[in-house]
């Protein structure tokens, strides 16, 4: 049983990092939605909600950086004349009208739409830990965040759910192979 | 309109709304702007590997966090009508999910 460098890398890209990030902010999605009332809300946010919070961000940095610095450049790479197009996704893709669209709409939206997320959950935690004063008195404030967390939401969904059907069609393959169980044939 | 002690001032939490939209659609509005002109997709090649999305995300990061810095400093100690802030916030966002949408950002190109 073996998986190749780029593969890893790929799966620490969107399993590891993205997943959670998904998961993590749908968990803060129904945190602020039941914390959404004054009086059912800490003033201030405990040890163990910071570190949450900041491992949020961190992790969703995380996705958006190993996507577009180490797995897009392998993902878009120029194929030599002449070589076979398995070990470029994209050229792969765009080489036939009936998988151009995973490329044209899918790879196009997520590259952009992902860059969302991290962003608009730095500003939810950053006004969760530093103006909670302000968030616990303005349930428009409130809203707002919640808001902002639901959009980080969808972005991270969006690129998360084409990131998965873009590597079923053209996965991301490569590198050295590493070992992980020795099979008996 | 000056905070009391009762009501914390809300210009950061403005700051911070308004910021993070404008940071988004920058980043939507320059990234339609580069599909549309080899020119300027060329000077967004900030790193060779990933092309001018390198230089897209950079330029909108950058921006986001310039204008957060600036607009937390000229708004700390100030209540703002957050309604509106918001109302232009979320307005933002939408605008920036529609551009980042590729067959819009198609339409918008004339293709």
């Amino acid at each position: 049983m073996e998986i190749t460098q780029r593969e890893l890398i790929t799966i620490l890209h969107g399993t590891l990092f993205g997943g959670f990030f998904v998961m993590a902010t749908f968990a803060l999605l129904v945190i602020l939605l039941d914390r959404n009332h004054p009086e059912a809300a800490p003033a201030t946010p405990s040890r163990g909600q910071t570190i949450y919070l900041v491992a949020v961000v961190i992790i969703g940095w995380a996705a958006v950086l190993t996507g577009a610095y180490i797995v897009y450049p392998w993902y878009r790479a120029i194929a030599p004349a002449g070589s076979a197009l398995a070990g470029y996704p994209q050229r792969l893709l765009i080489a036939s009208p009936t998988t151009a669209g995973w490329h044209t709409l899918g790879m196009e939206w997520k590259e952009h739409v992902a860059w969302f997320a991290p962003m608009a959950m730095t500003m939810v935690v950053a006004i969760l830990l530093r103006h909670r004063a302000a968030w616990n008195a303005d349930r428009q404030i409130r809203r707002f965040v919640l808001g902002f967390a639901a959009v980080a939401f969808l972005a991270a969904a969006l690129a998360g759910g084409w990131g998965v059907l873009i590597s079923k069609a053209a996965p991301v393959r490569g590198g050295n192979t590493i070992q992980l169980l020795r099979s008996t044939p | 309109m000056t905070a009391t002690p009762n009501s914390p001032a809300n210009g950061p939490v403005a700051a911070a709304l308004l910021s993070c939209a404008l940071g988004c659609f920058a980043l939507a509005v320059v990234a339609v702007a580069a599909d549309g002109s080899k020119r300027l997709a060329a000077a967004l090649i900030f790193y060779r590997p990933t092309g001018p999305l390198s230089g897209v995300t950079t330029v909108a990061v950058a921006l986001w966090l310039i204008c957060w810095a600036v607009l937390a400093r000229v708004w700390s100690a100030k209540s703002l009508p957050l309604g509106r802030v918001g109302a232009a916030a979320f307005a933002l966002l939408a605008a920036s999910l529609l551009l980042t949408f590729p067959p819009f950002g198609d339409l918008l190109l004339g293709r």
